[in-house]
């Protein structure tokens, strides 16, 4: 029976909606606006990588290593066209 | 009547009706030789159908060739326009069309298509694969890069081309400054072609990633397929932010939104940002296959290994991700402050270092080496110094500093064609002149393909090379003319001639393919080049299921070894092969979307619509369809091993 029961998945269904709630929290205590920002991208950040791990099943077959590279060089160039842009566009424009 | 007067030119010249009326004499003509000729069905059941990666491949090269010579008459159109003073041969919005046309052309549906149409064709072969992962979707890719491409090329019959350079800058590409169609052509084109190119990105990656011969590890792939998946894995990232970037053009322009707009929050200058994060990448999708091309030819006519395989890999993945970080070095002068430049600067130079690298090894494989000049060779031999001349101009523009006085020069232009000839249509051709044998089963004339690189590499100095010197100078690219005073005259002439020469190297080459076709002996063996890579160790050219039995595989230089060393490619017997059904609902999809684009450039919702429905109808009827493909069995592999002369062992 215990190896029937998808411990794994519960764990991580709980925890999923553990983080929902701390990011909610965000809408319903009084913090300022850093603080809020800075629980909303960590959180949403564990998140996808619960989804990714958890129930898409990232690690388990032997294409692990192109999974996780593709993903995390995909993060990466998002990254680089966020803050390049940002760089560009906002922060250094003269 | 009122409904076909959006069709009609904005900017109409006698040229331009002569072209109508030459498309439609091409148009009847073919129509009429294929019904002449009963070659209707042949047509439709081999090729038109196909999911067969060779014929697609072909069909990638011929339109490539058909886009060569569209966009290479541009060139020389515009060549002649600048090449004396106060010229009239075009005026100001004919020359903008004209070199709007010339870079999509050249890039999207030239360049592009005979990339991924050499990558088609070899891939598989030098993978020891039967097809690619997806063979349907293959088809589906060519058939919408073809629909796209002939989108864009009827704008300038119908409707007017559109005008606001290839990079389609805003707020030039929006409808106050840009209020014909042409633009709606663009984005629509290119958002059709661009969904084909990103289906192949996918297609290849899953094919190079799964479908390797047994004990091909990825290390010991060959060169071009190690370059042919880090450029697919560039696509995939790339693409999208085009597709992107696109749509919120299209919407900016046919649905009033304002992504663009320099109004009501929106930035024109996030077109620049967006389109060149994927036009930076975009340049290395072109360059990095034909580093692949370069490497498999010069280590075939070197007679030597690759010399520093690993550093070459290591090199090419070094590029893939430099080249996503460079791409603020297109718009050095939009206003940005030196901190962002001076980072984009030094990116933009790092990433000379591993370009560097692949050319001493290059030079390095050719050292001591038994080198034959062959065409595809001396292609090859012309690339690295002329490459090298457009790589340092780079780094001149890449200091940000410096770039203030060259940006929008003609010093610019020369640059970028001293690096996408030698560097991609060279390898194009030489790719093509190498595997020609592969792919029809005789070879090309080495005596005129001699004749015509050496038209195309002196044409190439004398089109380009004055161009450094007019843009040091001060003139500015896309000027449709210049005064007498400015002194540009004599050197443009020059180019003139320099374009003139590289016409006549393409009619020679042209040329070649006929007289080759016609005389050529067709007895050449399996093996004309004495090559390296397992590309070769089938027949030429290539059965349809490409190895009778799955080649086993110990090194990146497969064939060599087992020309040489001794080692097993075949093992075991024949068995029954399973094979992919042709289909003809590809093209039946690519015409939909072909009409799609068209009724949307025109605002036609019932056309957008209908074919809306239809695209759907494609995709709904694809997924309930049962196709499980066909066998191919013993008997008649034996037979087809027969005919080309025993299997191979």
């Amino acid at each position: 029976m215990k190896e029937l029961f998808p411990i794994k998945q519960i764990n991580g269904f709980v925890f999923s909606l553990l983080l929902t709630v701390v990011a909610l929290s965000v809408y319903f205590m009084d913090m300022s606006y850093e603080w809020g920002m800075t629980i909303l991208l960590i959180t949403a950040f564990v998140q996808a990588g619960v989804q990714f791990v958890i129930f898409m099943h990232a690690g388990e077959t032997k294409d692990r290593d192109v999974i996780f590279s593709t993903l995390f060089y995909g993060v990466f160039l998002a990254l680089a066209a966020v803050f390049g842009s940002l760089l560009t566009l906002v922060w250094d424009m003269m | 009547m009122e409904f076909f007067e959006r069709f009609a030119i904005p900017h109409p010249s006698p040229m331009i009706y002569a072209s109508m009326v030459a498309i439609g004499l091409t148009v009847i003509a073919i129509i009429a030789g294929l019904t002449y000729f009963k070659k209707w069905g042949y047509l439709w059941r081999e090729w038109l159908t196909t999911v067969d990666h060779k014929k697609i491949g072909i069909m990638y090269i011929i339109s490539a060739l058909l886009m060569l010579f569209r966009g290479g008459a541009d060139a020389v159109m515009m060549r002649l326009q600048t090449s004396v003073p106060d010229n009239t041969f075009l005026d100001a919005q004919h020359y903008n069309e004209v070199f709007t046309t010339h870079g999509v052309v050249m890039i999207i549906f030239m360049a592009m298509a005979f990339i991924i149409g050499l990558m088609n064709f070899i891939v598989p072969l030098q993978i020891g694969a039967r097809d690619v992962a997806f063979p349907r979707l293959n088809a589906i890719s060519f058939w919408l890069y073809f629909a796209g491409a002939m989108l864009f090329n009827i704008s300038f019959v119908i409707g007017g081309s559109p005008d606001a350079g290839w990079t389609n800058y805003y707020p030039l590409a929006n409808n106050e400054f840009s209020p014909s169609v042409g633009v709606n052509y663009y984005n629509w084109a290119l958002q059709i072609s661009g969904i084909g190119t990103l289906i192949t990105g996918i297609n290849f990656i899953a094919t190079i990633l799964k479908m390797r011969a047994p004990g091909m590890k990825l290390m010991k792939m060959p060169m071009f397929t190690w370059t042919a998946l880090i450029t697919n894995l560039i696509i995939v990232f790339a693409f999208p932010v085009l597709t992107v970037a696109i749509l919120m053009g299209t919407l900016d322009r046919q649905f009033a939104t304002n992504f663009f707009t320099t109004t009501a929050g929106g930035s024109d200058m996030m077109w620049a940002n967006l389109f060149w994060f994927w036009g930076h990448p975009e340049v290395y999708i072109l360059i990095l296959p034909a580093f692949g091309i370069y490497s498999e030819i010069i280590a075939t006519f070197s007679q030597r290994n690759l010399y520093g395989y690993k550093s070459m890999v290591g090199s090419i993945v070094i590029i893939s991700t430099l080249s996503f970080l460079v791409w603020v070095h297109h718009f050095f002068t939009m206003g940005q402050g030196a901190l962002t430049n001076s980072i984009f600067s030094i990116t933009t130079m790092a990433i000379a270092v591993p370009t560097g690298i692949k050319i001493f090894n290059w030079l390095l494989t050719m050292w001591k080496g038994k080198i034959r000049f062959t065409v595809p060779m001396l292609y090859s031999v012309g690339f690295i110094p002329l490459f090298t001349i457009g790589g340092v101009t780079g780094v001149m523009l890449a200091m940000a500093s410096a770039d203030y006085q060259y940006h929008n020069t003609m010093f610019l232009v020369a640059h970028f064609h001293n690096t996408i000839i030698p560097g991609v249509v060279f390898a194009m051709i030489a790719g093509l002149t190498y595997w020609w044998p592969k792919m029809f089963g005789f070879m090309l004339n080495e005596k005129i393909g001699k004749w015509g690189f050496w038209f195309m590499t002196i044409g190439f100095c004398f089109a380009f090379f004055p161009m450094y010197i007019t843009g040091l100078d001060g003139q500015a690219r896309r000027m449709y003319t210049y005064s007498e005073a400015s002194g540009f005259g004599p050197l443009n002439m020059l180019s003139f001639f320099g374009a003139g020469l590289m016409a006549i190297s393409f009619i020679i080459i042209v040329y070649n393919i006929y007289y080759s076709f016609r005389y050529s002996p067709r007895n050449v063996g399996d093996d004309p080049w004495n090559a390296r890579s397992l590309e070769w160790a089938t027949h030429n050219p290539v059965p349809e299921y490409n190895f009778a039995i799955a080649p086993q595989v110990k090194s990146s230089e497969a064939f060599w070894d087992y020309k040489k060393n001794g080692h097993q490619l075949f093992k075991g017997d024949i068995k029954d092969i399973h094979m992919p059904n042709n289909s003809g609902q590809p093209i039946i999809m690519a015409g939909l979307f072909f009409i799609f684009g068209f009724s949307f450039v025109f605002y036609i919702w019932a056309g957008v619509i209908i074919s809306g429905i239809g695209i759907l109808a494609c995709l709904v009827y694809r997924s309930f369809e049962k196709d499980d493909g066909h066998h191919i069995h013993v008997q008649e592999i034996k037979e087809t091993e027969e005919k080309f002369g025993g299997a191979k062992k």
